[in-house]
């Protein structure tokens, strides 16, 4: 008889479970939020008028564990500049194949141009696709930007492009919050 | 392999092809090949959470005979490598083999006399997923692309050479199969967007515009 009981006991808890709230999320038909700080894809981010914040001093290459940036710099001329200032990244690759995110390249930084993104799906069918190239990993060019090369519209010298970033990041995305962010209905600062 | 080496071509070996391809990529069972913290998000990915069973592979088979889709989820060691080509080979045919993380990708971060540098030194990786470890939605964005790369994989000899013929032509999908975000791939008007960014040469920048435009990492991170 304890048998008979216990077993439909035991159909009782597995039977219960029909009527509990799905816990599966629907990816990919919905994108879940990642969490804010989520080290996805990384951003090239460009200055308001769309010179790249970028000056090639391979300070992220160096900072990286995994060897996976590769960075080559050279000089801006006035005929042909691509960042405010002396020098700018001719060739900028980050091997998707080996980069672990681990944010150090961010932290390096020196001019909040490398920044990280929420996206993650990065898989590809081979290794070479895996390499990013300076054209895929630049910011979109927001209205208001022009593509490089151009010169300084900010400002006579690179001086001014930092301290105008104080108050007009241009896209810094994952970086800072940008003037126009408003706090959210939950508060922001999670 | 089979009586698809033997089929002729044409319109016969087209619905073949696609029908097989069908049968072959729907429930694709996973060889457990868990070797580091890789492994970790694997099962979480099989869990209910996140549930591999909508596409009818929760079921990792410890036995490669049983197995077409080998995960090979961590970094493997020299010494590793020839039991992972020795399950490899048990595999029955067809199968595929997915590389999860950079460890099992490239040897990531460990550069050293101990790892492997890259799995597809020892077997052919169809699918290579980057990131340490990747979360469980980038393992089921791996294997929905693996998915579809099978949906269009060529069927025997005539095959192989009508999708060289279609390649000359120039009579090819915009988007390569298994190149597409499963996120961009699964809402048509998202899709359709992709496809044109890729006409234009811009669908890096698409993905990275259409982030900032949410902007829903700025609003508290959804359940965290």
């Amino acid at each position: 008889m304890g048998a008979i009981t216990d077993s439909v006991k035991g159909f009782g808890v597995t039977f219960a479970h029909l009527f509990r709230k799905v816990v599966t999320t629907k990816y990919p038909f919905e994108h879940p939020v990642a969490a804010p700080r989520y080290h996805g894809r990384h951003i090239l981010n460009r200055h308001p008028d769309g010179l790249e914040k970028c000056i090639g001093c391979e300070l992220c290459a160096w900072a990286c564990p995994a060897d996976a940036i590769y960075v080559e710099g050279a000089t801006n001329t006035e005929a042909n500049r691509y960042s405010p200032g002396e020098r700018y990244a001719s060739v900028y690759q980050i091997n998707y194949a080996r980069c672990i995110f681990c944010g150090l390249c961010i932290e390096a930084c020196p001019t909040r141009s490398l920044t990280m993104s929420n996206e993650y799906e990065l898989a590809r069918d081979s290794r070479s696709d895996l390499i990013f190239t300076k054209e895929q990993l630049l910011a979109p060019l927001l209205p208001g930007m022009e593509k490089p090369p151009h010169p300084m519209w900010l400002g006579e010298s690179e001086r001014d492009y930092y301290v105008g970033a104080l108050a007009d990041p241009g896209t810094a995305a994952g970086a800072e919050r940008s003037p126009s962010y408003t706090a959210g209905p939950e508060g922001d600062e999670t | 392999m089979g009586i698809e080496e033997k089929l002729p071509s044409g319109v016969l070996l087209t619905t073949v092809e696609r029908v097989i391809n069908w049968a072959r990529k729907s429930s694709t069972w996973g060889a457990t090949f868990g070797l580091a913290c890789c492994a970790i998000e694997m099962m979480a990915a099989g869990a209910p959470h996140y549930d591999l069973g909508r596409w009818g592979m929760e079921v990792f088979r410890a036995s490669p005979r049983q197995a077409d889709l080998m995960i090979v989820a961590g970094r493997v060691s020299q010494k590793m490598a020839p039991v992972l080509r020795q399950i490899y080979d048990q595999m029955a045919d067809p199968k595929w083999v997915l590389s999860m993380g950079v460890c099992a990708s490239s040897g990531g971060m460990f550069n050293n006399y101990a790892i492997v540098q890259g799995v597809d030194h020892i077997v052919p990786v169809d699918m290579y997923l980057p990131g340490c470890p990747p979360r469980p939605e980038m393992l089921i964005d791996a294997i929905l692309k693996l998915r579809e790369k099978i949906l269009h994989e060529p069927l025997g000899a005539n095959g192989r050479k009508m999708l060289e013929a279609r390649t000359a032509r120039g009579d090819v999908p915009v988007v390569a199969p298994g190149a597409m975000p499963s996120s961009y791939r699964s809402d048509s008007e998202r899709r359709k967007e992709w496809e044109m960014a890729v006409r234009e040469g811009r669908e890096e920048q698409l993905r990275i515009e259409n982030w900032m435009k949410d902007g829903r990492h700025l609003q508290g991170g959804g359940r965290w």
